[in-house]
């Protein structure tokens, strides 16, 4: 039972398992899925499908965060990223066009891979800290993405691309399989080869790692980029899914909800060590709550509140010298040599 | 003479805004005046009492994220209770400073007693104070109080036909203040000690608890001020005034030359900091067909550019050491 309690995904679970169950208390069909059309519908699925680009950041921001960086940069690089693909897509001829749908998500994926590419040359080639480094395309970002739409809402009308976010692939929702594309990929590459331990080895000590002949730089890199191109993705899903591209509001506060994402799942912020199926998880988490928030008539303004109480939460577990306090307190309540000797003698 | 290096990064600061104000004086007619000096002060005196505050933070080594949904929460508190509750401004506005400083107390006294990083807690006490701003309420709520309208609109003549705001003159006591504060008080010295190396702070004596969770103190302190000059400025009570604003801060406080690893930096050059900003926006305004979007842009490019000379600077000084 204990090593059951111990595993990374316990407590995130239990979380959204009481949360799930506080939703079928309250609304009893909570969990009832109808079929319409061929496909799915119900509120499982639509938490599934809502979160899917928040599950997308939090996969790349995980990644960074095991390196004990972190990106703020992400929900520009989603307004950015959804902007380029409307830009583009608004300007062709015929919007409906394969070509033309495939140029521009390529568009997109090509230029938040840029952009991931240059938080990465920030933090690891030029040495700024990367709260610091990915600040500077958090601010200049939205300009850039304002920019492209020209400060107005681009509106596309291509079904095709509107498919991206909102279609559905044997009754589920396409944005479902991009997401758990990028995942197994992620966990493919991070637990099936080195390429995890090296992440972990540098977000332990770079220096360190360095020396024992792993490139830190380059890794270093590479996290950014993939986390860009996370980004860039969930950018592509939020965009196609409303068939609209707004420079201002597109991906508000996403850093902010994929960091609570990457930590609720267990990740530290110290970084060397990482859950992708804990942010997975953490994720739900949010959406979930963001759901439940809306579904029981709170006003959604207090999502925030509660947000802010659960990061604080989190943080405080987490925290060293926090749980010192808890467990002195605790234990003063016994006998402290008894204790001392009953674990001296196990 | 040769320059103290300590000194490049805020001299840059100084020339560049020099630079600026001059290239905008040749550019556009009517550039060239003191209103339009002195409008930088005016039009900025919220983001200097904030960025203020943000130096001490930096310069201890932290940094705080939430000025901005505090900001924004002492608007909407000052709003609502001046506006719906007929609550007198006299004790409206020391009740919001006082709430903007325990704010900052209760986030430093975690940071430091539970050793959790700055940036997450500030980022904490961001979805807070800014989820509050929306339980009070979701519209803004317009102030039409007379001493508000009063702040808003008084004028403080100047030599040349010039003149202040309220606002300003707040913002210029406050920078005084706080120079003063920073270089010439033990509780300044503490503060850039704890800055550069938190360690040696601690072993030489010095009261770094304090010290720390009264920067953060001082913090919100200056944001809750700042949302108070924000209050004058804007007549309204809004829970999206100043999104995005802790950017804009650190911004300034960076592009003013203070080392974001602490220990390194004066309020000065916060002060020309916070002008810079002001310069590009008054150009981009003179300039006409340039969106507004570009100050964003062009601030983000000022920001790396001081943060690489910093580092070229910093790294040049650890290899004259070795």
């Amino acid at each position: 039972m204990s090593s059951i309690m111990k595993h990374h995904l316990f407590w995130p679970l239990c979380v959204l398992a009481a949360l799930l169950l506080f939703n079928l208390c309250y609304s009893p069909d909570f969990f009832s899925i109808t079929v319409h059309d061929g496909h799915l519908y119900g509120s499982l699925i639509d938490i599934l499908n809502f979160g899917a680009p928040l599950i997308l950041v939090a996969i790349g921001m995980t990644l960074v965060v095991a390196t004990k960086g972190i990106d703020l940069s992400v929900g520009s690089i989603v307004a950015i990223s959804g902007a380029i693909a409307c830009l583009s897509i608004s300007r062709g001829a015929d919007q409906n066009s394969m070509g033309l749908i495939l140029t521009s998500v390529l568009l997109a994926a090509g230029l938040s891979l840029m952009l991931g590419a240059w938080n990465g040359l920030l933090v690891s080639g030029a040495g700024i800290q990367p709260i610091i480094a990915t600040l500077i395309l958090m601010v200049a970002g939205r300009g850039i993405a304002q920019l492209i739409t020209g400060g107005q809402i681009i509106t596309v009308t291509s079904t095709k691309y509107a498919y991206i976010g909102s279609g559905s692939l044997a009754a589920l929702p396409f944005s479902i399989f991009v997401v758990a594309l990028v995942l197994v990929i992620a966990l493919l590459l991070t637990r099936r080869t080195a390429l995890g331990l090296f992440i972990e080895s540098v977000g332990c000590n770079p220096s360190a790692s360095k020396m024992s002949g792993i490139r830190a730089h380059l890794v270093i890199l590479a996290v950014y980029v993939f986390c860009g191109l996370c980004a860039g993705i969930a950018g592509l899903l939020l965009s196609s899914n409303v068939s609209s591209a707004d420079g201002n509001n597109a991906g508000l506060w996403y850093e902010l909800d994929a960091i609570l994402a990457v930590v609720i799942g267990g990740t530290s912020l110290n970084g060397g060590r990482f859950y992708l199926t804990g942010t997975v998880i953490g994720a739900l988490i949010i959406q979930t709550l963001t759901t439940t928030i809306y579904m029981i008539g709170v006003p959604p303004e207090i999502t925030l509140v509660v947000k802010a109480c659960v990061v604080l939460a989190v943080c405080l577990i987490q925290s060293d010298t926090f749980r010192a306090a808890i467990a002195a307190r605790w234990k003063s309540r016994h006998y402290p040599a008894e204790k001392e000797m009953s674990r001296h003698a196990s | 003479m040769p320059l103290n290096r300590k000194y490049i990064p805020i001299v840059v600061t100084i020339l560049l805004f020099i630079v600026m104000f001059t290239a905008g004086s040749f550019r556009y007619t009517g550039f060239f005046s003191l209103q339009v000096l002195m409008n930088l002060l005016v039009d900025n005196a919220f983001l200097l009492i904030t960025a203020v505050g943000m130096s001490f933070v930096i310069l201890s080594g932290g940094i705080d994220l939430s000025v901005g949904s505090v900001i924004a929460l002492s608007t909407m508190v000052s709003a609502s209770l001046v506006q719906q509750q007929g609550w007198p401004p006299a004790v409206v506005i020391p009740l919001v400073l006082l709430m903007g400083a325990v704010f900052g107390t209760v986030m430093g006294a975690i940071i430091h007693y539970f050793s959790i990083q700055p940036f997450i807690v500030t980022l904490a006490g961001m979805f807070l104070a800014r989820g509050l701003c929306y339980v009070i309420s979701i519209d803004t709520i317009t102030i039409d109080n007379t001493f508000y309208t009063a702040m808003a609109q008084t004028r403080i003549p100047l030599p040349g036909g010039s003149f202040l705001s309220i606002s300003a003159v707040i913002a210029i006591l406050v920078v005084a203040a706080a120079i003063f504060t920073a270089h010439y008080t033990r509780f300044g010295r503490n503060v850039y000690a704890l800055g550069g190396n938190e360690q040696s702070a601690l072993l030489m004596g010095l009261p770094v608890a304090r010290t720390k969770v009264l920067v953060y103190t001082l913090s919100g302190l200056c944001s809750a001020l700042a949302g108070v000059v924000f209050t004058f400025y804007m007549l309204s009570g809004y829970g999206l005034h100043a999104v995005g604003f802790e950017l804009d801060t650190i911004a300034a406080v960076v592009i003013g030359g203070t080392l974001l690893t602490g220990g390194v930096g004066y309020v000065l050059g916060t002060f020309f900091g916070v002008l810079i900003q002001g310069v590009i926006q008054t150009i981009i305004s003179f300039e006409g067909t340039l969106s507004s979007w570009w100050t964003k842009i062009v601030i983000g490019l000022l920001l790396f550019v001081f943060i690489l000379l910093q580092r070229v600077l910093s790294s040049r000084r650890l290899t004259l050491k070795e």
